[in-house]
């Protein structure tokens, strides 16, 4: 019977089945933080249970981590409690642990395929909602709770019910200036944050096929705001590339097996979709968010919509809602949106390709008077590999804050955040009422488009910066 | 985990959509180590004003609101970040049911390892249960029915028979999946054959 993708890797990590279809998977990879972890390690020492596989199991403290000086510790009390006990965590269970000060220490979503810890065709979970991310090398990758966690470090299984299947499909060839982070929030705003729900997404077409892996990962991490369980990508000749030789990936023997599998790893031509959506590239154009939702997009050419217009009533009141919140008025011009903070990094675009393409638009230029603006690589390999290229320099001759890697004011869990009625350029991936500070206003965008808006003080467009 | 069998209270509606895990519970939160303790912060942005003080007209801050048991709202509830504060929260401050016309899905599983009963039922039936609220009188969810009473009224909602029984008997996942070490060990033992780069 012909299959996709995901019923492939789908019954390849089938342990258990129910009648009523209530599974146990397998989980060969499982990455850990410091924020959604410490009650689940609680709940195993309560049980007197221990960790299965500690092998499989790779931990890093991303969230809360200071990108300012370190080697003066975490000064937030709570701050340094949680990094303190996701390390005294690793020791007691056995798990490998990037701790703060490690060359390898960084975001999560960024590290695990930088180590080859991710891998095409495996079941990979963390308790973050953005582990959607991995689903860029054809791995099946979703976020779950604490007490899944739990479940997962206690047995590598975790229970779930198998989602729908939803192809989008992209066609064509990209416009200049658009990106990844567009096609993306394009599709959201296509589809809406729940139009995924129940079902993994996969992604595929022309435009995705010529993405490298890296702008394949945003498209994948943002999947979660569509609502979908997980996004996949079918692994090719540049997933098994990029693979090769990875600290973590598999040696000798082993790389031509794991190949031989990962070719594998597609949706075969007759396989069933229950849901399937069509994109053709010309029509997308460099977006930004004007709401508190992530399917809140407008091109950066047109205005602010206008509630009145929206016939759907609690449509109506959430746009209302946002516009009071986001500080617009209806009808606005989009570029006559001035900001006060530019935004450059998270699991979303704090990679070194992301870092390459800003920093070739910004070189020789300087960020607006009145605009503050800070770049946070995604680890702390990305930040070498961009200090190595000169990058740091372009961002800091323009006037950016050059730091150290975390996730930073992507969610504001450490000092990085927003004032009240400040307002952001980020390349992250939420704009949620208080999402980076309370008050704070976000408006979502590529790593081009925010450099767009720190030379220009207003949100601007990339093609007119040349 | 506490069984989820029947539950009677006067419901609270927060008629928004999308309300994000970030609404619930914002980040400052999160730092904690325990599960407990986060009824306080539940809803804090839209509880308290940036000088901390209690917003009145914020439903929650207000009886008999506050002491609500069963939360009404608006579509795509607990969408965002998987955090399992969000439901901690809920229960913290006394919330063991919310009904919505849909769920994000990493939330709708946190609410079943937290005794939470999350039940869907329409946009119209919302409405029809918001007029309970309004004029402050209690509903009635009854799990092992699968009905919401209200009045002289009765609505049925779907769920699934695991997740309900889950609820019904209080169960540790954990535990049940330990029960089957066997076959995990089977999956394994193949799994180093075929796949021994795992």
């Amino acid at each position: 019977m012909s299959k996709t993708l995901y019923d492939k890797i789908w019954d390849d990590h089938l342990v258990h089945e129910d009648n009523d279809g209530t599974a146990l998977l397998y989980v060969d990879r499982h990455l850990v933080h410091e924020v959604t972890s410490p009650q689940a390690f609680e709940g195993l020492r309560i049980q007197g249970r221990q960790v299965r596989k500690p092998k499989l199991t790779l931990a890093v403290p991303d969230h809360n981590v200071p990108t300012t000086d370190r080697s003066k510790g975490i000064s937030d009390k709570q701050s340094k409690i949680q990094v303190d006990t996701l390390r005294n965590n690793c020791k007691e269970f056995g798990i490998n642990l990037f701790d703060v000060n490690d060359k390898r220490q960084g975001i999560v979503h960024i590290i695990g395929p930088e180590q080859g810890f991710t891998q095409p065709g495996t079941v990979i979970v963390c308790g973050d909602s953005h582990t959607a991310t991995h689903g860029a090398f054809g791995s099946l990758a979703f976020g779950i709770g604490t007490s899944e966690v739990e479940h997962v470090l206690a047995t590598q299984t975790l229970i779930q019910k198998k989602s729908k299947n939803f192809r989008v499909n992209v066609n064509g060839r990209l416009p200049t200036g658009v990106t990844s982070k567009d096609v993306i929030l394009k599709i959201i705003g296509t589809i809406g944050t729940a139009g995924g729900t129940g079902y993994v997404i996969e992604f595929a077409g022309e435009v995705i096929r010529n993405l490298s892996v890296e702008q394949r990962m945003t498209i994948c991490n943002m999947t979660i705001e569509a609502g979908a369980r997980a996004g996949l990508i079918a692994p090719d000749d540049k997933t098994i590339e990029y693979f090769k030789d990875r600290p973590m990936s598999p040696k000798g023997e082993n790389w031509t097996k794991a190949v031989a599998h990962w070719k594998k790893l597609f949706s075969d031509s007759d396989a069933k979709f229950d849901k399937e959506v069509n994109i053709d590239a010309k029509d997308i154009e460099p977006l930004v968010t004007w709401g508190t939702s992530p399917q809140d997009v407008s091109p950066i050419t047109g205005e602010v919509p206008d509630p009145e217009k929206e016939k759907d009533k609690d449509r109506r009141t959430a746009m209302y809602r946002s516009l009071e919140y986001m500080g617009l008025k209806p009808k606005m011009k989009i570029s006559d949106i001035k900001v006060d903070k530019i935004f450059i990094g998270s699991c979303t675009n704090g990679r070194i390709e992301d870092l390459r393409l800003a920093a070739k638009l910004l070189k020789g230029k300087k960020i607006a008077s009145d605009v503050s603006a800070m770049v946070v690589p995604g680890s702390g390999l990305v930040k070498k590999q961009a200090e190595e290229e000169g990058i740091d320099k372009v961002f800091k001759n323009a006037g950016f804050e050059w730091r150290e890697p975390g996730c930073s004011m992507c969610l504001g869990m450490n000092e990085d955040q927003l004032s009240s009625k400040e307002r952001c350029a980020s390349t992250s991936n939420r704009n949620f009422e208080g999402r980076q500070g309370r008050g704070g206003r976000t408006h979502l965008v590529s790593p081009g488009m925010a450099v767009a808006a720190a030379i220009k003080g207003y949100l601007a467009d990339v093609r007119e910066i040349n | 985990m506490e069984k989820f069998i029947k539950l009677k209270s006067i419901p609270a509606h927060i008629p928004l959509m999308n309300i994000d895990t970030d609404m619930i519970i914002p980040k400052q939160f999160l730092k904690t180590i325990k599960r407990t303790g986060l009824g306080k912060s539940l809803f804090y942005e839209m509880r308290y004003d940036e000088s901390g003080k209690l917003i009145e007209k914020f439903i929650l801050n207000n009886d008999p609101y506050s002491k609500s048991k069963i939360l009404l709202a608006g579509k795509n509830f607990g969408c965002g970040s998987s955090r399992e504060h969000a439901p901690w929260a809920l229960l913290d401050f006394g919330i063991r049911c919310v009904i919505s016309p849909s769920f994000a899905d990493i939330f709708y599983n946190n609410c079943f390892n937290n005794g939470i009963l999350p039940i869907i039922i329409d946009d119209k039936s919302i409405q029809e249960l918001s007029e309970y609220s309004k004029r402050k009188e209690e509903i009635e969810v009854d799990l092992n029915e699968q009905e919401i009473l209200y009045g002289n009224k009765k609505l049925t909602f779907d769920i699934e028979a695991a997740k309900k029984k889950r609820l019904l008997e209080g169960l540790d996942n954990i535990g049940l999946s330990l029960k089957k070490i066997p076959n995990i060990e089977k999956f394994e033992n193949s799994m180093n054959k075929t796949k021994p780069w795992i």
